[in-house]
C-alpha cells in the first residue's frame, strides 16, 4: 500500500510552476522525509497530498488510492503544518472539545493522558503556552485522532533543541505503538537521519530521489584518490558528484549493487544520509529513483518494500 | 539522564493507557519489571550508523558486565522515546543482537541477553598475536610509521566489517 501515490501532479500558481510532472509513490510503514531547498515544492506537495489545495494537473491519492481530499482520505489523515495551527485565545481544554467534534474519531482519553504526562493544563489559552508545549498540543490533536498517515510541514522549524528532540521522540514513539505511517518535511538534514528511514528529495518543483534510506547509502559510496586518476576512473562509474582539490578528489557514486575493488591508491568510504543528500541536491540534474531517473509525469515507479 | 529517564517512564505509562488502543507492548506486569541495567545513548559525529552504535554498545556493555546473562535489554519504544530515533533502527539493532546469538526476543515482554560474548581462547589469541607482530615488522621495514600502520589497520578493518555488513545485509533481505 502507498500512502501517497501522485501522477503527473503539477501546481501553477500564477504563470510559476511550484511542481510540475512529479510522480511519486511512498509505500506504507515508513517515516518518510520530504527534503529540498526552499522553494522547492515540498509545502505544496503536502497541501495537495492533504487537501488543502487542488492540483492544476495530475492526480494525487493517499491511503491506497483514496482522492487527496476527499472524506475516506482525510479521516485517515491528521496535519500538522508549519506554525503549529492553534486557535490561540481558547483554553487547551477548548481545543480538545472543538477537535473532538469536528472530527469522526478522537480518542479523549488518550489525549487528556498525553497533555497531563506533558504537564500542560488545560485551563491554559493555547496562545500562551510555550512554542514547544504548543507544538506537541498540535501533535497531541492530531494523533488523538487515531491517524493512518501523520503528515508534519517543517514541524520543528520554530523549536529550540530541547522542544526539537521532544517533539520528534513523541512522534516516534507514536509510531513504535502503532499503525501509522509518517511523511514529514524538513530542510534540516542533520535531524532527519536519526528519524527517517525513506527519503524523497524534491529539486525545482519535481521529484529526484526517492528509496529507503538503508537502500540509498547501501548503494552509494565516496571514493577518495588521486585526482589526476578522477576523470579517466569517472568514465567508469555513476557519479553524482565529484569534487576535488588541487591532488585528491572525492567521487560520491552509485555502485548499483556492483561493488568491484577499487584500483590502488583509491579509498572506497560509506556515504551519510546528509553527504548523499547535499551531493544529490549540489546536481539538479542527477536522479536516483528505483526505476526510470528522474520520473517526469511517468507512472509512478515499482517500490518494492523489503522489509515488511 | 534524569530527563532520560522522565521520557521512558511517562512512555511506559502511555503503553498501558486506558484507551486499549495502542496496549501491544505486552501484560501490565512487563511494565513494572526492573528497568534495563543499561541505557542507550548516540554519537552523531562517530559517523558510525546508529543501528551499530547500539550493537556496539551492547556489547561493550556485556565485555565491561553491565550487562549478564538473562538481563533485559532496554524495551523499544523507550529507546525510541529517549532517543527521538526509528522505532526500525532499534528493532534492526536487536535482529543484529540476535543474529549473533547474544539476544533473544520474547513475545509480549521484551528482548534478554542470551549469551555472553565468547572470549577468543589463549592459544589461538597467542598465535593472532605472533602473525600480528609480523606484519607489524614488515610494515616497519617498508618505512611505515606507528601513525600510519593504525590509519591502515583501521581502513582496512573498516572495509572487512562493511564487506561482512553487505554479506548479511543480503541475507536478510532474502529472508
Amino acid at each position: 500500500m502507498n500512502v501517497i501515490e501522485a501522477i503527473g501532479l503539477g501546481k501553477r500558481y500564477g504563470s510559476t510552476w511550484a511542481l510540475r510532472g512529479c510522480a511519486l509513490a511512498i509505500p506504507a510503514g515508513h517515516v518518510a522525509a520530504l527534503v529540498g531547498p526552499n522553494g522547492a515544492g515540498k509545502t505544496t506537495l503536502l497541501n495537495l497530498a492533504v487537501g488543502l489545495t487542488a492540483p492544476t494537473e495530475g492526480t494525487v491519492t493517499v491511503l491506497d488510492g483514496r482522492p487527496a481530499g476527499s472524506p475516506a482520505a482525510l479521516d485517515g489523515i491528521a496535519f500538522v503544518a508549519q506554525d503549529a495551527p492553534l486557535y490561540k485565545s481558547l483554553s487547551v481544554a477548548d481545543m480538545l472539545h472543538l477537535t473532538r467534534n469536528l472530527n469522526r474519531r478522537f480518542d479523549q482519553s488518550y489525549a487528556a493522558a498525553r497533555l497531563g504526562q506533558l504537564g500542560i493544563p488545560m485551563r491554559r489559552r493555547a496562545g500562551n503556552l510555550s512554542g514547544g508545549q504548543q507544538a506537541q498540543l498540535a501533535l497531541t490533536l492530531a494523533l488523538a485522532r487515531r491517524p493512518r498517515l501523520l503528515v508534519l510541514d517543517e514541524p520543528m522549524a520554530m523549536l529550540d533543541p530541547l522542544a526539537r528532540h521532544d517533539f520528534m521522540a513523541a512522534v516516534m514513539a507514536a509510531v513504535a505503538d502503532g499503525d501509522v505511517s509518517v511523511v514529514l518535511s524538513s530542510h534540516v538534514l542533520a535531524e532527519l537521519e536519526r528519524v527517517a528511514d525513506y527519503l524523497v528529495l524534491i529539486t525545482s518543483g519535481s521529484v529526484q530521489v526517492a528509496g529507503e534510506v538503508d537502500d540509498l547509502l547501501a548503494s552509494h559510496r565516496v571514493l577518495t584518490g588521486p585526482a589526476a586518476e578522477a576523470d579517466s576512473y569517472a568514465q567508469r562509474l555513476d557519479v553524482v558528484n565529484a569534487r576535488r582539490g588541487g591532488a585528491q578528489a572525492h567521487l560520491l557514486v552509485r555502485t548499483n549493487g556492483r561493488s568491484g575493488p577499487v584500483p590502488p591508491g583509491w579509498e572506497e568510504h560509506p556515504v551519510s544520509l546528509e553527504e548523499l543528500a547535499l551531493a544529490y541536491l549540489r546536481e539538479p540534474g542527477a536522479g536516483a529513483l528505483p526505476g526510470p531517473t528522474r520520473a517526469r509525469g511517468a507512472e509512478p515507479m515499482e517500490v518494492t518494500n523489503w522489509q515488511r | 539522564m534524569t530527563i532520560d529517564k522522565d521520557v521512558s517512564t511517562a512512555g511506559d505509562r502511555a503503553g498501558t493507557a486506558p484507551s486499549g488502543t495502542g496496549g501491544d507492548d505486552g501484560p501490565a506486569a512487563a511494565a513494572r519489571l526492573p528497568a534495563s541495567p543499561i541505557e542507550f545513548r548516540l554519537d552523531p559525529g562517530s559517523g558510525v550508523p546508529t543501528y551499530l552504535q547500539l550493537v556496539q554498545q551492547v556489547e561493550h556493555a556485556l565485555r565491561l558486565g553491565y550487562l549478564k546473562l538473562g538481563d533485559q535489554l532496554p524495551k523499544v519504544r523507550d529507546v525510541v522515546a529517549s532517543l527521538a530515533i526509528n522505532p526500525n533502527t532499534v528493532l534492526k539493532a536487536y535482529r543484529e543482537l540476535e543474529t549473533k546469538g547474544l539476544a533473544a526476543g520474547r513475545p509480549g515482554q521484551g528482548t534478554f541477553i542470551q549469551a555472553t560474548l565468547n572470549q577468543v581462547a589463549l592459544p589461538e589469541l597467542t598465535e593472532l598475536r605472533r602473525s600480528l607482530l609480523g606484519w607489524l615488522a614488515t610494515a616497519d621495514a617498508t618505512g611505515l610509521d606507528e601513525d600510519g600502520m593504525v590509519a591502515l589497520f583501521t581502513s582496512a578493518l573498516r572495509g572487512f566489517r562493511e564487506r561482512r555488513g553487505a554479506a548479511s545485509g543480503e541475507k536478510e533481505s532474502v529472508a
